[in-house]
């Protein structure tokens, strides 16, 4: 499908990501990002025609708590807003949508989590099979694990090239000033095995924010803007023995519906937490070794909750807006062991 | 700048889940130690059953017995389990296929060490002591010598006197909230029996109280700004319904407070005044609680009500 307009990413921003900020509400962590991204286009917040966020309560642990970060927005004289209780690359998706239908030319989309206050290993098991799964509390190390083991015992990879993929998103995330893990380091115990300390990402708190336009307004706003051709998102069975878990069939099919395998891509900014699902997915995207996968430094170096997978598009179109890439793959996952995968596919102009 | 406070935060919430006839069964079946699984419209095996056959999305309702026994596809190491774990001693996370089965559950591997657990070994159910039709009445799997198809009692189609309808999943979050910036030093503020808004440096808006942030600009607030102690109620409702755990005789009021020099009214109790007495323009002040953190209710000051026209913006 053709999309009815060009919708590109004009501006990407994103916190420091650190492992507690006790010293900042969620508004307080977010507003800076939000500031940021929008004077990067000169842009006031009433310019900004919709508005859509990502989180979760249960990082909080208090209800509607994103109605809280919405004063940062400016959200008076009222705004056509909405939100998503998951990752902000789906709160992208959705303002594509709306910048696609012609209701707006500028969308402001922005994701948030604090996992700080909670213990996160815990706080993701309420997002399983409340009948079967949840009950035993299998903490969201435990499930990667499981997929870990799943492609060693299928070949597909073994223990030291799992810890070559975390010291190379590391060494990768030194030039991002971002990161919170930037440099390789000791593989560490395991945590759950096969998978160790250093196949693990690290947990923390963060935000990020980006502007979308829609056609001549894009050109207006940056200099070169990241062109979305495509995005999809595709689900799989919350059974995790229903699934291959050596594969992501929902991660190939959005990246088909997307158009990602009509040209190759030089640049491929892959949402993977832990290092073996890294192999899961260059497979499913059957990614060759020209591209660049996750010179950001990956969720391997930064893994702020509800922000990762926005942070990917946003390092996938910061690369374009730079010229340091012509076509680029951003990924975003939620849910255990790779549940949910949306795909999008970004290029610039040629410069 | 004040230490930031902080203090813990339980969230416990104990979901009664109804079970639709599959999971009914399949829970049911546990606590009768019998395993079954539901048939695909293409002749699969699923178990943990489903209503609804995730590829094709039919209805699926045909139940059937599998063995306890079981296959490992693939598994874990748990060196250090975590509360509400199966096992309070390090095991194995497992996905078992059990025989019968063309899909895998997933639970827990008692096994000593790492070297005892292998994808493809044998394992069988071990049955908790007291079952409640859960799946925690499998207390875990544990190693196993024999083949597939030595089924222990007799075939079994799903069909209970006594099902289980539904679950009560208990769940505990264990948080340290911290209130940010603006709201620490509101707090910090409340403890001296003052109350502090903060200004929005572009709109000159007194937020009260303050939670870093004007909505209207979008912009940080900070420059600090004491308000009250005295106000304006600009609104306000009757409870009739005791609350929970807390000790105020009904009918009482509770109000929208506009305290001096703020821009945004705040919540309180009215107290000091019969409840049918209080009105839209009533001056009230703070009548701060034993342990002086924050205004126990508000009451009347005897001063006039306030002319309509100084808080209309406040409602
Ligand atoms: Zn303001």
């Amino acid at each position: 499908m053709d999309p009815a307009r060009d919708v590109a990413v004009v501006a990407f921003a994103q916190t420091d990501h650190r492992r507690r900020t006790d010293e900042l509400s969620e508004v307080e962590l977010l507003m800076p990002v939000l500031h940021e991204v929008l004077d990067r286009t000169g842009l006031r917040t009433g310019d900004i025609g919709f508005t859509c966020s990502g989180s979760s309560d249960y990082l909080a642990g208090r209800a509607f708590s994103f109605t809280m970060a919405l004063d940062g927005v400016g959200a008076w004289p009222p705004i056509a807003e909405s939100h998503v209780e998951t990752d902000g690359a789906w709160a992208l998706y959705e303002a594509w949508v709306k910048l696609l239908t012609g209701e707006a030319d500028t969308a402001l989309v922005y994701s948030y989590g604090k996992s700080s206050p909670g213990d996160l290993r815990s706080v993701l098991t309420r997002q399983l099979d409340p009948y079967y799964v949840a009950p035993l509390w299998p903490d969201s190390v435990a499930l990667a694990a499981l997929q870990a083991r799943a492609l060693i015992d299928a070949g597909d990879t073994d223990e030291p090239e799992l810890a070559r993929i975390a010291a190379r998103s590391r060494e990768s995330a030194r030039a991002n000033p971002h990161a919170q893990l930037p440099g390789a380091r000791d593989p560490g115990e395991y945590v759950v095995g096969p998978l160790r300390t250093g196949d693990c990402p690290p947990v923390g708190d963060g935000a990020a924010a980006v502007v979308l336009a829609a056609g001549d307004t894009a050109r207006r706003l940056c200099a070169r803007p990241a062109w979305i051709r495509g995005i999809d998102h595709r689900v799989e069975p919350h059974g995790l023995g229903v699934r291959d878990l050596t594969d992501s069939p929902s991660t190939r099919l959005a990246a088909e519906r997307a158009g990602a395998f009509e040209r190759p891509v030089d640049t491929a900014e892959l949402h993977a937490p832990f290092s073996s699902q890294e192999v899961v997915l260059r497979k499913a995207l059957k990614l060759g070794e020209a591209v660049r996968v996750n010179p950001s430094g990956g969720a391997l170096a930064a893994n702020p909750m509800m922000a990762a997978g926005l942070i990917r598009i946003g390092e996938a179109a910061a690369r374009i807006h730079r010229g340091e890439s012509d076509r680029a793959l951003a990924h975003a996952t939620s849910g255990p062991c790779l549940q949910q995968n949306l795909v999008a596919v970004l290029e610039g102009e040629p410069s | 700048m004040p230490e930031i406070l902080s203090a813990p935060l339980v969230v416990e919430f104990p979901f009664t889940r109804s079970l639709g006839p599959v999971q009914s069964a399949f829970l049911t079946g546990l606590r009768e130690r019998t395993v079954l699984g539901v048939r695909t419209t293409d002749g699969r095996t699923l178990v943990p059953p489903v209503e609804y056959d995730p590829v094709t999305a039919d209805e699926l309702r045909d139940l059937v017995q599998v063995d306890p026994t079981g296959t490992v596809t693939t598994w874990a190491w748990n060196p250090s389990p975590r509360r509400g774990q199966p096992l309070d001693r390090p095991f194995a996370w497992v996905l078992v296929r059990l025989d019968g089965a063309d899909t895998a559950l997933l639970h827990a591997l008692d096994a000593p060490d790492p070297e005892a657990v292998r994808t493809g070994m044998r394992v069988r159910v071990r049955w908790a002591a007291e079952r409640t039709g859960a799946i925690t009445d499998i207390a875990c799997f544990e190693p196993y010598e024999g083949g597939p198809g030595e089924r222990t009692g007799a075939p079994h189609g799903g069909v209970f006197t006594d099902p289980v309808t539904s679950i009560l999943a208990p769940a505990r979050l264990d948080y340290t909230y911290g209130p940010g910036r603006a709201q620490t030093r509101y707090l910090e503020a409340l403890a001296e029996r003052r109350t502090v808004g903060e200004r929005c440096p572009s709109c000159r808006k007194v937020y009260v109280p303050p939670r870093g942030a004007c909505p209207t600009c979008g912009v940080a607030t900070d420059e600090r700004v004491e308000v009250g102690p005295a106000g304006t109620v600009t609104t306000f409702c009757i409870v009739n319904i005791k609350a929970k755990n807390l000790d105020i005789e009904v009918p009482y009021v509770y109000a929208h407070i506009a305290l001096d020099g703020a821009d945004l009214a705040l919540h309180g109790r009215i107290g000091g005044i019969p409840y049918d007495q209080v009105r839209m323009g009533l001056r009230v002040e703070p009548v701060w609680s034993e342990d002086g953190r924050h205004p126990d209710h508000y009451r009347p000051t005897g001063e006039p009500d306030a002319d309509y026209d100084t808080y209309k913006e406040l409602i």
